[in-house]
């Protein structure tokens, strides 16, 4: 049925398929701002206008367009003239990767102006309901309210460009007006697509593949199997060094080691043809016995997942065991034994997802010199780039990959799970081929956090000193060990080297098991145990009749104190450096939830229980063994400042960071900033966008490239004013001044290039700190919890921008109530249960309160302008927090998150 | 999402197109807010109901018939005077876990024939002990109440060729008064326990366990019942049968489903309007 529409006032015709939904439709017809984040209705990313009324496009039949006005993100405004909702969020800084942004600003703009004059006054209630169908998952909502009531927290290239201003991210007005092309933002003329068979199977073997069926169908142009994969093993979690990860993956195996892994994909000439023969694959499965529980798979006669591979860096894969590790400094057993009090308790966690608005995808085709290159959304194209090459068994020069704007990541996309069938798709056709994850295999198929089972036992002396610390500590890493290492090791470190402790005990086992893949996800495993730790001090403190922030200020390492937890000597590349900021983050929290006391006894309704709790966090600034950052500045003719950052922007801020580093050094405004950023054809290898590494490892190679650059045009003219000591240059926007004479950038430029390369390789490394603080108000009979104060501290050195740093701790803070409360990816049998958004609980603009943040008075000298990394960091003391304030309100402590409203009335009902 | 096993959408505007349509075994599209959403098999031809015209709203003999595809949000909008049990109908649509863009779409009817135990449309018409009113071939039409209707996940009770034409509501019931309270894991998220009940003029009480087990059981008593009554009658129809799934751990729905009985209970033997608020209202 042929239709008739208006898109964006352009008249348009159509011929929808039937069962086609309006999404579709509208990205076939170019309007790539209509964004899919969940393509069921949930997370109204998608959102558009339809005849006046705000859709979920992608539950729109088509059909149901004909004769309709469509009105997208990109139609209500331009980057030069926006719609005043667009303005309001670039002014606010209402969004971080943007994902969301085209679905929230079309609802927005349908917001009466009862509901914002109420919410001006502080009624929320109606501009709640009329958001909440649009998920962010970035910013914590805070900025988005203050986008619908009109605060202005940024400022434009001319008011803010420096470092320590709210400068606003370059590609902004792009982001808020749709115009913001992201991974698979692009015409699908003549592209080939990818869709996967799944397993049905937690754990099998495939005895035949039949894939004659399928072949036939129409649109078919290639069915790959097993027999198509190389025989290269490899990880999908990529780090700087390729053998931190087991080499346990295959593209297409065929062992079947969890529910949802990939069996066999078809290419063919559109995602529905490709997905009806996916579904026509026969395949024969020998069923071998599965294990699903990780305290039963490493003990002897367990199903083994990956017994056969004795050369893949595994700890002991006869044992299911990734990564193994036990130590102890001095003698745990004797301190606990005369302790004068000493607490202990097991503690779990479950599986989060990340809930990157934008699921991972990727294209790739060959260029007209026969180099494979792949568009992907990655944090990491460099080392993407050189397992791909690896895996094909090309030379990486004959591969380019690059990221444009990520919808988000988190840690998700610090893998390799795309580009790989997109590769041997590419090579096998000859043709460009993409690969688009539905949100559900986000839940199946894509990492989730790990799952984490950890015992504490902690001592102390009556005068609350903590004396030993014993932990216990296992982790369900799933059927693949990506990240099953480095999250174990790191899950043991920090979270324990915050206390200056003179015994201590670690045992810690990473373990296979046919569940789902475990992954890298925002705080890289510290979370998990901090938990843990944090809710033992907070006993400990109980036990003692010591304040919980004064025993945690009694422990906490201070400058001058080694950073370790087993070793007995000195560490050789971290160091506390700088001022105490584990104190003042403390101090910070302390005071300000004193302030906040009666207003929130006031809030609480009445006759629920209330209850105080704060935890303490600490994080390495940089992930050890090596980070490495290039970057290239130059000046351009015409006086703009060019600029080549290797790693990428996925709502992070840190090309808004790197822009400002430029304005800073050179003199300049954000609008004469050009750059060329995450694509290994650009800048010099870099590690990427993982560990909290954009700024104090990409940043500072740029801010040496960026110091160089000054160098040079200081040589340059250095000759206007021959015999006296040559004055410092003033650096102006387009411009040097020495005295009276004044340079453009041709100028400099007619003598050769002005152009610099910076390096850093992420040594040495300090430490940051975050203590959070919650106040919640329990209802006994239901087990609700709610939230009546959040506050977080922040030892970020010096605040680079002030508005992008407390939008990271707040979305970081949204995640963890997340954690603590609401979030669960619940698999039984090996299966996911709640593979979509409306069965699980990312937090929506109702759930979130506003958090106050709060910065430390410190600097560190390894950062540039002394910087200190925070990303990761927030989200790590939050969940914490909120368990030990609901022990506070209802005398029991949580020791399985989410601690949902069902769990918390357990604790108080135990008997029903 | 595109649904990709569909070879043609019908949208009749007449009943013999619809007859002909159903006779063909097409699968029923009303809004379509969770037909788009979900994967699933069935027939590759598809009708869409909302170009039928049905009446939102029909005044009958013995109360109210409202059509299938009446939206939430008609719904909501619903004239009210002199029906006191329907001034709840605007509160539980606001309790749908889609917001007011879903609202303007989704329909009464849709949202029964998923056979969800949470959707918001069963727990109240359950409650309201109204009649499901099923069109067969050539226009044939029978009635059964909305808490048999709904047999579970996905399994309402029509037969091939059948769809969900109305929902009748007794004027009696209307007359009276009703009341809900409703558990969520999170702050407006999706139902894990939704407690309705309603006193008709005849002096009848009827309480819906809903959300909280697979599918309702709809209690009803010639009188209000005293707490113990209504508690025993929960249990012995539920037995063990309360659901565990991501809303909720079946403990705590049973704990919640009994609370939230009694309270509402009290409140229509007091005499007065129960609470619409649920224990949950966001932050502010």
């Amino acid at each position: 049925m042929a239709i008739r529409f208006e898109v964006n006032g352009v008249p348009q015709t159509g011929e929808p398929r039937p069962g086609q939904v309006l999404r579709t439709l509208l990205r076939d017809h170019g309007a790539f701002e209509v964004k899919k984040g969940c393509d069921a209705g949930d997370c109204g990313a998608c959102t558009v206008d339809l005849d006046g009324e705000a859709v979920h496009s992608c539950i729109t039949p088509a059909y149901r367009a004909d004769g309709a006005r469509v009105t997208t993100a990109a139609g209500l405004g331009t980057p030069e003239s926006p719609h005043p909702v667009q303005r309001a969020f670039l002014e606010a800084g209402g969004y971080q990767c943007g994902f969301c942004t085209p679905g929230m600003v079309v609802t927005a703009a349908h917001l009466d102006d009862e509901a914002i004059a109420s919410a001006r006054e502080g009624d929320w209630d109606a501009a709640h309901r009329h958001l909440k169908g649009n998920y962010c998952r970035c910013t914590g909502y805070r900025s988005i309210r203050d986008a619908v009531t009109g605060i202005v927290n940024t400022g434009d290239a001319a008011t803010a460009s420096s470092v320590g201003t709210a400068a606003r991210p370059p590609a902004g007005a792009r982001v808020v007006t749709g115009r913001e092309p992201y991974t698979l933002d692009l015409d699908t003329t003549g592209v080939l697509h990818l869709a996967v068979l799944p397993s049905p199977h937690a754990h099998a073997r495939i005895r035949s593949i039949d894939t004659r069926a399928a072949e036939g169908m129409p649109g078919v142009v290639a069915v790959l199997t097993h027999r198509d994969s190389p025989a290269t093993l490899f990880s999908t979690g990529r780090h700087e060094s390729r053998l931190d990860d087991p080499d346990d993956t295959l593209v297409l195996d065929t062992v079947m080691r969890h529910i949802g892994q990939r069996v066999a994909a078809v290419v063919a000439e559109s995602p529905a043809e490709a997905e009806r023969a996916a579904a026509a694959i026969v395949v024969d499965y020998e069923v071998l016995p599965a294990v699903f529980d990780p305290d039963e798979a490493r003990l002897p006669g367990a199903p083994l997942l990956h017994g056969e591979k004795t050369d893949a860096r595994l700890a002991d894969p006869a044992r299911n065991t990734v990564a193994e590790s036990a130590a102890e400094r001095g003698d745990v057993e004797r301190a606990l034994a005369t302790a004068h009090v000493v607490v202990g308790d097991t503690f779990r966690t479950g599986r989060v997802t990340h809930a990157a608005l934008e699921t991972h995808g990727a294209r790739g085709w060959l260029d007209d010199d026969g180099r494979l290159v792949i568009r992907s959304s990655t944090q990491v194209p460099y080392l993407v780039r050189d397992e791909v090459a690896r895996i094909i068994g090309w030379d990486p020069s004959r591969v380019r990959v690059f990221a444009a704007r990520v919808g988000g990541g988190f840690g998700g996309k610090q893998e390799l799970l795309t580009e790989d069938l997109v590769a041997l798709a590419v090579l096998k056709t000859g043709r460009a081929v993409q690969l688009e994850y539905a949100r559900p295999d986000q839940f199946v198929r894509a990492p989730l956090r790990h799952p984490m089972k950890v015992s504490v036992r902690m001592g102390a002396d009556a005068d609350g000193t903590i004396t030993a610390i014993d932990v216990d500590h296992l982790m369900d890493t799933g059927a693949y060990g990506n990240h099953g290492v480095g999250v174990m090791y790191h899950a043991i470190s920090e979270s324990i080297a915050l206390y200056r402790v003179a015994n201590v005990r670690v045992h810690a086992q990473s373990v296979y098991t046919n569940n789902p893949p475990s992954g890298a996800f925002r705080g890289y495993g510290l979370g998990q145990v901090i938990f843990a730790i944090e809710s033992a001090v907070d006993e400990l403190a109980r036990r003692l009749g010591v304040d919980p922030f004064e025993l945690r200020r009694r422990n906490v390492v201070v400058p001058g104190d080694l950073i370790r937890t087993t070793d007995e000597g000195e560490p050789d590349d971290i160091a506390y450096d700088g001022a105490h900021g584990a104190g003042q983050v403390l101090d910070l929290v302390e005071a300000a939830l004193a302030e906040s006391q009666s207003a929130d006894a006031d809030a609480a309704p009445p006759g629920w229980l209330v209850g105080t709790g704060v935890a303490l966090a600490m994080i390495a600034t940089i992930p050890p063994r090596g980070h490495i950052g290039n970057a290239v500045a130059r000046l351009l003719p015409g006086g703009e400042v060019e600029i080549e950052v290797g790693t990428a922007e996925f709502g992070n801020g840190t090309t808004t960071v790197h822009a400002q580093l430029a304005a800073t050094l050179l003199g300049t405004t954000l609008d004469r900033v050009r750059i060329r950023q995450s694509d290994t054809d650009v800048a010099g290898h870099d590690t990427g966008a993982y560990g909290s590494t954009g700024v104090v490892v990409a940043g500072k190679a740029l801010h040496r490239a960026l110091t160089e650059v000054r160098e040079i045009v200081r040589a340059r003219v250095a000759g206007a004013s021959p015999g006296a000591v040559p004055p410092e240059p003033d650096f102006g926007p387009g411009v040097v001044r020495v005295g009276e004479a004044e340079f453009t950038y041709d100028e400099l430029l007619a003598s050769g290039p002005v152009e610099s390369h910076g390096f850093h390789d992420g040594r040495p490394r300090t430490v940051a700190f975050n203590c959070h603080g919650i106040r919640v108000a329990v209802d006994a009979d239901t087990g609700e919890v709610r939230i009546l104060s959040s506050v977080q501290a922040a030892d970020a050195g010096t605040v680079l921008n002030p508005e992008q740093l407390r939008g990271q701790i707040e979305g970081a803070t949204a995640q963890g109530i997340g954690t603590a409360l609401y979030e669960e990816v619940l698999v039984r049998d090996g299966a996911v249960v709640n593979p979509v958004f409306r069965g699980y609980r990312v937090p929506k603009i109702t759930d979130v309160p506003p958090t106050r943040v709060l910065f430390a008075d410190t600097s560190s000298d390894l950062g540039p302008f002394g910087a200190k990394s925070m990303s990761e960091a927030p989200y790590n003391p939050v969940a914490p927090a909120i368990a030990n304030a609901i022990r506070d309100a209802i005398g029991v402590r949580p020791t399985e998150l989410p601690a949902g409203y069902d769990r918390v009335w357990r604790l108080l009902h135990p008997d029903g | 999402m595109d649904v990709i096993d569909l070879d043609r959408v019908l949208v009749p505007t007449t009943e013999p197109e619809l007859d002909e349509a159903m006779r063909a075994g097409a699968r029923p599209i009303a809004g379509g807010t969770w037909f788009f959403s979900e994967r699933r098999q069935g027939s590759p031809v598809a009708v869409d109901l909302t170009r039928m015209g049905w009446p939102v709203l029909e005044r009958t003999g013995d109360g109210i018939r409202l059509a299938a595809t009446a939206t939430m949000r008609e719904l909501q909008l619903l004239p009210v005077a002199g029906m006191p049990a329907a001034r709840i109908f605007a509160a539980v649509v606001e309790r749908l876990l889609g917001g007011w863009k879903i609202h303007r779409v989704a329909t009464v009817g849709g949202n029964i024939a998923l056979g969800l135990p949470a959707g918001p449309m069963t727990s109240l018409f359950a409650g309201l002990d109204a009649d499901a009113v099923i069109q067969g071939p050539g226009g044939a039409e029978r009635r059964m109440p909305v808490g048999d209707f709904v047999g579970g996940a996905l399994r309402p009770a029509l037969d091939p060729g059948e769809l969900l034409r109305a929902i009748s509501v007794p004027a009696a019931t209307l007359a009276g008064r009703a009341g809900f309270r409703r558990g969520v894991l999170i702050p407006k998220g999706r139902s894990g326990v939704f407690a309705v009940a309603h006193l008709d003029t005849r002096g009848r009480y009827v309480h819906a366990v809903t959300a909280a087990t697979p599918h309702p059981h709809v209690l009803r008593f010639d009188a209000v019942p005293d707490a113990a009554t209504l508690r025993a009658a929960i249990d012995d129809a539920v037995g063990d049968d309360w659901l565990d799934d991501p809303h909720g751990a079946p403990d705590w729905r049973r704990a919640m489903s009994l609370r939230f009985a009694e309270s509402i209970r009290r409140q229509l033997e007091s005499g007065g309007d129960p609470d619409p608020a649920e224990a949950t209202n966001g932050w502010w």
